[in-house]
């Protein structure tokens, strides 16, 4: 059995020092330790991006991110996306134009989604497919997700 | 079943030289774990056999890419989204950047490095193929020192590799010598973005007038290791891409790979699919 180890990261700018296992899959600390409920756990194998989370500015499925290699790194989740009372402009536009219906992959796609319009502010049809080409969803037949992020650019 | 995440160890060095000790202090128990795209689904399927491992994700030494006159030199951590990045590799190795956007989607190209996907040794992998058509080297480091060998004969059966248990793959180089050649990739896939592929296909070549001069044809997917098909190369030297000259590679090819059925494709659907592609980059030979 290996003992744990102290782990020091930020979480939508708070920090925290915990005490895990290595190996233990971010997305688990941040849901079980840290209650951070947001990011889910679809496949458990980086093909859906339903536990998507931003770790130093670029966007990883959490379930394929073992705690230790976090350690000193800034983490947004979906929780960190919104300022007060104030929805950001892609949440905004997914409640707007319908974008989500069950929501198991909806932090995953916001997420996606901002990540992308921060790089390219102005990206192209293609340019959003892609970026949100490693994110599933199984409701919404994606055109409504689609046009959630076209309206959001708009803004 | 899920793995019992305290059966492992994921130790972090702070140096590379600190990170080769331990691999050097107790040969074949510790293995290096990058960016965690392939070890990590395993360890959730509970099928991740190897215990112990070394985080190398934050060795600065194995990070960068950098080029002179002859080679354009990866760290063995360079990220697929870095590849896609670098406007060298844009410019002079388009094959690699296109394997680098059709792996994953944005989530692993920004965790999945050049160096795991080597070092992983899965057929299917998508920048080997691209690698091998560029005739890369590839650097291996040890306490004993470090040594550059050929990419092309480093694997040698399904996961077989020449690597000692102390050794660590830090860099890959590519020759810049692309100026003149043509370059042909394609991965077939179940669906455009982040399925694994069926059948992968890189290859270059270098025509003077009519004639096809050199050729270097890697195929992934159809053979233990992603295999470099040097026989339907050598059919090619030397020769117009006309009808017969296209019979007789087609033919190389099949004899040279070896598909098996598997959960993504079948034997005879990858046959037909690595000798198309073959017709397809013969025929931008001739274009």
């Amino acid at each position: 059995m290996i003992t744990t180890q102290a782990v020091e990261f930020k979480v939508n700018g708070e920090s925290h020092k915990l005490e895990v296992f290595p190996m233990a899959r971010l997305l688990d600390v941040l849901r079980e330790q840290l209650q951070l409920t947001g990011a889910k756990e679809g496949c458990g194998e980086g093909e859906c991006g339903a536990c998507t989370v931003i770790i130093d500015g670029r966007i990883v499925n959490s379930c394929l991110v073992p705690v230790a290699q976090v350690n000193g790194s800034e983490i947004t989740t979906i929780e960190g996306v919104a300022r007060s009372d104030h929805l950001h402009a892609v949440q905004q536009a997914f409640i707007d134009h319908g974008g989500a219906q069950c929501g198991i992959c909806t932090p995953g796609m916001i997420l996606a989604a901002i990540d992308l319009l921060e790089r390219n502010p102005e990206p192209t049809e293609d340019d959003i497919r892609n970026g949100l080409a490693g994110n599933l969803c199984r409701c919404t037949g994606y055109m409504k997700i689609f046009e959630s992020v076209v309206r959001a650019c708009r803004k | 079943m899920r793995a019992c995440v305290p059966n492992y160890h994921l130790t972090t060095p702070a140096t590379l030289a600190d990170a080769l000790a331990l691999l050097e202090s107790e040969p074949g128990v510790w293995k290096p774990f990058a960016g965690g795209t392939d070890l990590m689904v395993l360890l959730e399927a509970g099928k991740l056999v190897h215990r112990n491992y070394i985080n190398i994700w934050g060795l600065n030494e194995l990070r960068g890419i950098e080029a002179t006159d002859t080679y354009i030199t990866l760290g063995a951590l360079t990220t697929y989204t870095e590849v896609q990045a670098n406007p060298i590799l844009r410019r002079e190795f388009p094959m690699l950047c296109q394997a680098a956007s059709e792996t994953g989607g944005l989530a692993i190209q920004n965790r999945g490095t050049l160096g795991g996907n080597i070092i992983n040794a899965s057929p299917a992998a998508d920048s080997p193929p691209a690698l091998l058509a560029y005739d890369a080297e590839i650097q291996l480091v040890s306490t004993r020192g470090s040594r550059w060998l050929p990419y092309q004969g480093f694997h040698t059966g399904y996961k077989q590799m020449h690597i000692g248990p102390d050794e660590m793959l830090a860099r890959i180089r590519l020759p810049r010598n692309t100026a003149d050649v043509k370059h042909y990739y394609r991965k077939v896939g179940t669906r455009k973005a982040q399925a694994i592929s069926k059948v992968c296909f890189a290859a270059v070549g270098r025509t003077d007038r009519e004639q096809i001069e050199d050729t270097r044809i890697v195929v992934g997917s159809v053979a233990p290791i992603v295999i470099r098909c040097v026989q339907t190369e050598d059919s090619l030297r030397q020769q117009k891409p006309d009808d017969e000259t296209i019979r007789i590679a087609c033919a190389s090819l099949f004899r040279e790979i070896s598909p098996i059925d598997d959960i993504r494709s079948t034997a005879k659907y990858r046959s037909q699919v690595a000798t198309n592609l073959l017709v397809d980059f013969l025929a931008t030979l001739r274009a």
